[in-house]
């Protein structure tokens, strides 16, 4: 399909950002209502203890206060997690969701009680004058203790603290190291991730006139209204989200946060509840990115052909379930690298713990593996005197050639052209030694293949709905909610192109449960590619009734007609043509259908054998390689990142401005993980719960992102496109880390997170801190 | 708890208001003035989402008590732009995909523009370090820092002509 685009591909503002830019954006907390509460959700004192009795009688006399509701308050307190689901997947993939505390209190994040007061000094007053009866309890907190037989068991509705284990296997491993001429093997431990979207979680909700549970609630999921509807008992009509941009997600705003805490309060008070978490609350509470546990043993043949790739991965899923099972997925699916590898075996666990909950975070699972996969491929490269660029030109996967599950990627590959690439920006000069200033310097590369689009078995679906305008423009109607990747723009921008309008006729009206068609959810890197299909289909289908009335009028068949520039024309003669606006107004006129929804489905497959899984998971990959150089001091062991370049294969840009944006933002989500980016957990305790405590880079901290963005056509979204949200952070903290390892030419201390000064300095001076 | 009248200046308009000892100027300008673009990211001053001008000055709302701020003259992202013109920093954000999420941009805003005020004619490394109390989680500043170099840019032209 190769056609003269006219829109698709240009750096258009998006429809959003004059408003944003003028502070004129509202958010979940820019909402007030007459009469309006506030919320608060009381904590647990304890990460690991048993609940005996609550007491919120001084806390209900306080005067001021609404509402304390507990546990036995919630019509129903506990349910099966969904995330946004058009499928019951059930099989060990969906766990307990409880709204309030009982029986043994899982983390410091569990939520004992709700209060709603007049003012946020009451519900914190109300608080602190509810009493809570803990026993603590010992807690556990590394899921390879949790595992153990005799552990201490986190919940109280399971006999094991096992979430879920499964396995990927292909060739004959055990035979294939006597065949390897070098083997190596290291443990990793990659760090709990935050967010750390500026925007914390909290929103607003009311009962409207006719008793709907109405909530204001910047989500990545709007299908959790059914949730809420089935915790409070009521029809999945009567729970709706008129959802707001949320002010970053990142995976965050996939579980439910305030949802199911308002509904409640506004159902006990019938008053409007307004509930914002503070940032501490919201770095303890909300998920993070699975700390992981990796065991990594690696073989190749003496020319570097690696022959052989086994892994075992432990995951802390912390005190519930959620997302855990998929992100697991993920990590077991993306184990063995983007390197072609006869025999492979990767077996993964994930368990509770009294930790924070994980679950989704950008990347969902991939970096962790990508990591340590990274690392060992520096390590074998240096065993088999190979430059680490070379390692993986031999090995990289290319069109045709199957992943460890037996699929063959439908999707192009371009991996081998980006390293290429890469490789030439990186080393256009030769590596200096040392900088003027003594700081010895180091390169490295990495690559990644991260999927994008839901996993197949859930069998995802997303709807797009668009309606004519008799003076010519276009509302876009869709149930995606924007987190600031600019999606609803770019189906704006599809919908422009394929009509022949300018994207300032189309305009977006999204994220409402109820009254935008449901597009399933913005996580999955999955929008552009699901509902931008969408949106195309439904641009098609609109664009076939305005060429048959077209036709009608200038008495040509369809196939001599064309759309643009406001018209539709004849493609040998474009003088020969009619307004777009005069052809909606004949369809009108005509009783022709000015509105149409239609829907696009993914691959569907069954839902694997986790003992065994083949095939199919996801739709496709995604592929990137990031090169970064860095400079060491040696006296301090605190280096800087000199550079950084992010290389993808992004199928097809569609907004030239968001694309580049994506792989700019996705590198510096993850450049400090490996290193700067701790939240020091000690025993489910979260140290760093502010942002001095918890760093992240600042402008000051990090270069300008070198990006290198190819179009190759080769993906399953609109116009060839392929999803970039998430892929553009993977493949960049082992680059980091690598380049370290290059600079100070040594590997210790650089395989467990955090890879501190203190960790590279002791590295430089021989002193092993890992062991 | 005891009330003060203070009065400001918030971008243009004189204000009178009896506040809380305890009350603060981010509070004051979103919960009284409506003025929502000053955003709540933190509240100790460790984000830079609620940034405003105190004069030419930028300063974090959310750690300024209200009584502080008595006789300030105050300017929020909202009033940045007269008659609903974009200013040259507003104007470069939007064309050079500054803004994804939006959350950190009328803080980012309001410091671009108490920056170039400063100095109107800033390099790289000069912008960097003078947004370094501003985080974006979402663009990794390179699009930020392209747009206030931009703005700085036509600024001057502007000047020049």
């Amino acid at each position: 399909m190769k056609k003269n685009l006219k829109l698709i591909g240009n750096p258009v503002p998006r429809h959003d950002a004059l408003a944003k830019a003028k502070g004129e954006q509202l958010y979940s907390d820019d909402w007030v209502m007459p009469n309006m509460l506030y919320g608060k959700v009381l904590r647990s004192k304890y990460p690991a203890a048993i609940l005996r009795g609550i007491d919120t009688s001084k806390a209900e006399a306080l005067p001021g206060v609404h509402a304390v509701l507990t546990a036995k308050d919630v019509p129903h307190n506990e349910d099966i997690s969904k995330f946004g689901q058009m499928r019951d997947v059930g099989g060990g993939f969906e766990g307990l969701y409880k709204v309030l505390a009982t029986g043994k209190i899982r983390s410091k994040s569990e939520a004992i009680a709700l209060v709603a007061a007049e003012t946020e000094e009451l519900c914190e007053e109300a608080c602190k004058l509810i009493e809570v009866d803990y026993e603590p309890t010992e807690g556990v907190y590394d899921p390879r203790e949790a595992l153990k037989d005799g552990a201490y068991l986190v919940s109280s509705e399971d006999a094991s603290n096992r979430i879920m284990r499964s396995k990927i296997e292909c060739g004959d491993i055990d035979a294939a190291w006597a065949q390897c001429d070098a083997i190596v093997e290291g443990d990793y431990f990659t760090t709990p991730h935050e967010h750390a979207y500026i925007e914390t979680e909290g929103g607003m909700g009311w009962l409207d006139e006719n008793g709907v549970i109405t909530l204001r609630v910047g989500v990545q999921v709007l299908e959790h209204y059914r949730t809420v509807a089935k915790i409070m008992g009521l029809q999945h009509t009567k729970v709706r989200n008129m959802s707001v941009p949320m002010g970053g997600g990142f995976g965050g705003k996939e579980d439910i946060t305030v949802e199911t805490y308002l509904a409640l309060l506004v159902t006990k008070t019938r008053r409007p509840v307004k509930m914002i978490w503070s940032r501490e609350e919201s770095l303890e509470t909300h998920a993070k990115r699975h700390p992981e546990y990796l065991h990594y043993k690696t073989g190749a043949t003496k020319d570097g052909k690696i022959l052989a790739q086994e892994v075992s991965i432990v995951m802390d899923g912390g005190s519930y379930t959620y997302l855990t099972p998929w992100v697991q997925m993920y990590s077991t699916y993306a184990a063995a690298g983007p390197y072609n590898t006869p025999n492979v075996s990767i077996v993964s666990e994930s368990a509770f713990t009294n930790n924070t909950f994980s679950s989704a975070n950008r990347g969902f699972g991939g970096p962790q593996v990508n990591f340590a996969h990274e690392r060992q491929m520096d390590k074998l490269a240096q065993k088999l005197g190979l430059s680490p660029v070379e390692l993986r030109r031999r090995n990289l996967m290319h069109n045709g050639d199957p992943l460890p599950t037996g699929f063959i990627p439908q999707g192009h590959n371009a991996l081998p052209e980006l390293l290429e690439k890469v490789d030439k920006a990186l080393n256009a000069s030769p590596k200096p030694e040392r900088l003027p200033d003594g700081r010895k310097v180091g390169r490295s590369i990495a690559c990644a293949h991260t999927v994008y689009g839901r996993l197949t078995f859930m069998h995802d679906s997303s709807r797009v709905s668009i309606r004519l305008e008799l003076d010519g423009s276009v509302t876009l109607r869709a149930g995606v909610p924007d987190l600031g990747g600019g999606q609803a723009s770019s189906l704006c921008q599809i919908v422009a192109e394929e009509l022949g309008l300018d994207i300032t006729d189309v305009h977006p009206y999204i994220m409402d449960t109820h009254l935008t068609p449901l597009s399933g959810t913005t996580t999955a890197t999955r929008q552009l590619y699901m509902s931008g299909n969408a949106a195309l289909k439904c641009a098609g289908v609109m664009k076939g009734r305005l060429m048959e009335t077209a036709s009608g009028i200038l008495g040509y068949p369809v196939s001599n007609l064309a759309m643009g520039d406001h018209k539709i024309y004849l493609v040998n003669d474009p003088a020969v043509n009619i307004p777009f606006v005069k052809a909606v107004a004949n369809l009108s006129n005509d009783g022709g259908e000015l509105e149409t929804i239609t829907q696009f489905n993914a691959p569907f497959t069954e839902v694997p054998d986790l003992s065994n899984i083949k095939g199919q998971l996801n739709p496709d990959l995604t592929y990137t390689c990031h090169g970064v150089e860095v400079a060491v001091d040696e006296e301090t062991g605190e280096f800087e990142i000199l550079r950084i370049i992010a290389a993808i294969d992004a199928g097809k840009m569609i907004n030239k401005n968001s694309c580049e944006g994506q792989v700019e933002g996705g590198a510096i989500y993850h450049v400090f993980w490996p290193t700067h980016e701790d939240l020091k957990w000690e025993k489910g305790i979260t140290r760093a719960n502010s942002f001095s405590t918890y760093i992240m880079p600042t402008a000051a901290d990090v270069p300008d992102v070198e990006t290198i963005i190819l179009e190759s056509g080769g993906g399953l979204g609109p116009y060839g496109a392929k999803g970039v949200g998430e892929p553009s952070d993977n493949s960049i903290a082992p680059a980091v880390v690598n380049a370290i390892r290059d600079a100070i030419g040594t590997d210790l201390n650089l395989n467990l997170m955090p890879v501190t000064p203190e960790k590279i300095l002791n590295a430089i001076r021989g002193v092993d801190m890992e062991h | 708890m005891s009330k003060h009248t203070i009065n400001l200046t918030v971008n243009g308009k004189r204000r009178t208001l009896d506040v809380q000892s305890n009350e603060l100027l981010i509070d004051v300008l979103r919960d009284r003035l409506y003025l929502t673009g000053t955003k709540y990211g933190c509240g100790i001053a460790e984000c830079g989402a609620c940034t405003v001008l105190h004069g030419d000055r930028s300063v974090m709302s959310c750690l300024v008590p209200a009584v502080a701020a008595d006789g300030w003259e105050i300017t929020t992202s909202e009033g940045l732009a007269k008659d609903g013109e974009l200013t040259p920093v507003q104007e470069s954000f939007v064309n050079l995909g500054a803004i994804q999420c939006g959350f950190c941009t009328p803080g980012m805003v309001v410091t671009s523009t108490a920056l170039l005020r400063e100095n109107p004619d800033p390099d790289e490394a000069y912008v960097k370090d003078y947004l370094r109390g501003n985080f974006c989680r979402c663009t990794g500043y390179v699009a930020i820092v392209q747009a206030v170099l931009d703005a700085a840019g036509k600024m001057k032209g502007a000047a020049a002509t």
